[in-house]
């Protein structure tokens, strides 16, 4: 792990809301290093979200920088940034609302196999049943629509769909926040496996701090835009110096231990 | 006696397929129960069937009494009832002041003023800043939490002996999230409210109430006392979900 495969300083980023300048982002840094999971953590409308987008170019940033694997990532254009697409991959909440309803999951898992000419047309069908088994699930649900199955069959599907591209970051935007209680464990230990086996790296963006504990290795707690604490994982939980990262330290609600029974 | 009585309660929405199957349920006044189960566990559906909120189509067996009240009970007057997702039970042309004193105005026959201005108190019972300037305010103009505040105002204004919370936490964020929960604590506890709390989240709702009936296919796998039944479940399911919560403890 020579120097950090993902590095942004400065990232700033205003919206018009309601005829008003809102600051989404003000000054936004942070760095990841290739197999390493860093955790924005944060309340709603903290600028997370706003933090991916950047990255994935779906929104620009008013200021700052962001090198990935030595690139100018924010500056890259045309087929420069659509080959560092293919390194840089996202999971999303909702998958439902990221992908056609009515396609395969094959076909879902075909799409970047050829348009980044991962694999010829005749290896595919094979190639498409492998991503298929290393989330998880059978060859067999290539045949199924997206609609027909199940949410957190639908998560394995997106993640399988990043996987495709052989990524070394994978952006994950609240990918557990929507699942049941069983699934969401499933999923943050598929997520744990593939980085080990692979080493690619994690962006996890998410407010709940219990989810964040079993997968991240440092966290970044953002709120009202900025980064306001940063550190290893377990130091963050255990003594957060934020306010905002006290609050939801506090706020993340706890089983009550038996030795508290009495009370 | 008991506020609540559900005795074989049997929901199906098509011919096949039973949303929930043979529930029996006490709720005394101003008791905290929890509902918990995953999606497809029925939870909903059994605190639509109690607020009579199911639709038409939905056949229901079994049966739901009132014994303290000594009739049925009316959703509005007698039951609140707390949505999961606040921006779809509000109307988003109408002032948020207006849709809590609308409440009043149906279930109370309150005429329009006093209805207007107990629906300000209420704005300022949930602890919104400003009531006064918040009442004529528009869902929009509030934050997702804001807009939930409102929605416990407008359950809770008619005065109801049950307030049925339906996954009322889960769209919030954590921080958000603790803060209403302790608003619906305080305010049943003021009132001597039962609350119906209902949620995925075993570790909320533990904290939260004093019973926990824990939901699966439509069916009460278990229910007791909320301490007892996290330290030592009855069932593998419950089992299940307690080692799958992520917690903050190592």
């Amino acid at each position: 792990m020579s120097g950090a495969l993902l590095e942004v300083g400065g990232l700033s980023k205003r919206f018009m809301r309601g005829g008003k300048r809102f600051t989404a982002l003000d000054g936004v840094g942070f760095s990841i290093a290739a197999g390493e999971t860093l955790a924005l953590v944060g309340p709603s409308g903290s600028g997370k979200s706003t933090v991916a987008r950047i990255l994935l170019r779906l929104v620009e940033a008013d200021a700052g920088s962001a090198r990935f694997d030595g690139q100018d990532l924010l500056a890259l254009r045309g087929s420069a940034l659509r080959a560092v697409r293919a390194k840089l991959q996202m999971v999303f909440q909702d998958p439902q609302a990221a992908f056609n309803p009515r396609a395969t999951v094959g076909r879902l898992l075909d799409d970047p196999l050829r348009i980044h000419g991962i694999v010829e047309r005749a290896g595919r069908p094979k190639a498409i049943a492998a991503l298929l088994e290393r989330v998880g699930l059978a060859a067999e649900l290539a045949g199924r629509a997206v609609h027909e199955i199940s949410g957190g069959q639908r998560q394995r599907v997106a993640i399988a769909r990043a996987l495709a591209t052989r990524p070394s970051l994978i952006v994950l935007d609240e990918p557990v926040s929507a699942l049941d209680v069983l699934v969401r464990a499933d999923i943050l230990r598929l997520l744990v496996d593939l980085q080990r086996d692979d080493g690619i790296a994690y962006l996890f963006i998410s407010h709940d701090l219990g989810a964040v504990r079993a997968i991240a290795h440092r966290i970044a707690i953002m709120d009202g835009g900025k980064i306001v604490e940063q550190g290893e994982a377990r130091a963050v939980i255990e003594s957060p110096v934020s306010a905002t990262g006290r609050a939801l330290v506090a706020a993340t609600p706890e089983l009550p231990r038996a030795t508290e029974n009495a009370s | 006696m008991a506020l609540l009585s559900v005795r074989g309660l049997g929901v199906r929405y098509g011919n096949d397929v039973h949303a929930l199957e043979g529930v029996d349920l006490d709720l005394d006044a101003g008791e905290r129960l929890a509902i918990i189960g995953e999606s497809g566990s029925g939870k909903s559906t059994l605190a639509r069937a109690i607020a009579g909120l199911l639709p038409p189509a939905a056949k229901v067996e079994g049966s739901i009494s009132w014994p303290e009240l000594g009739r049925a009970a009316q959703n509005g007057r007698d039951i609140g009832f707390v949505f999961q997702d606040p921006a779809s039970s509000l109307d988003p042309v109408m002032t948020v002041g207006d849709q809590v004193a609308e409440v009043a105005h149906v279930n109370l026959d309150m005429a329009w003023p006093a209805a207007r201005r107990l629906a300000v108190e209420l704005l300022d019972r949930v602890k919104l800043p400003e009531p006064q300037a918040t009442a004529k305010a528009y869902p929009h103009q509030l934050s997702g939490g804001q807009k939930q505040r409102v929605a416990i105002a407008a359950a809770i204004v008619a005065g109801p002996r049950l307030l049925i919370a339906d996954e009322a936490t889960s769209a919030l964020d954590t921080i958000v999230q603790a803060e209403i929960v302790s608003l619906i604590r305080g305010l049943a506890d003021e009132d001597g409210m039962a609350l119906l709390f209902v949620s995925h989240d075993i570790a909320l709702a533990a904290n939260l109430a004093d019973t926990i009936a824990v939901f699966r296919h439509g069916r009460l796998v278990e229910t007791g006392a909320a301490e007892p039944l996290i330290a030592a479940p009855a069932s593998h399911y419950t089992r299940a979900l307690l080692d799958a919560y992520l917690g903050l403890d190592a």
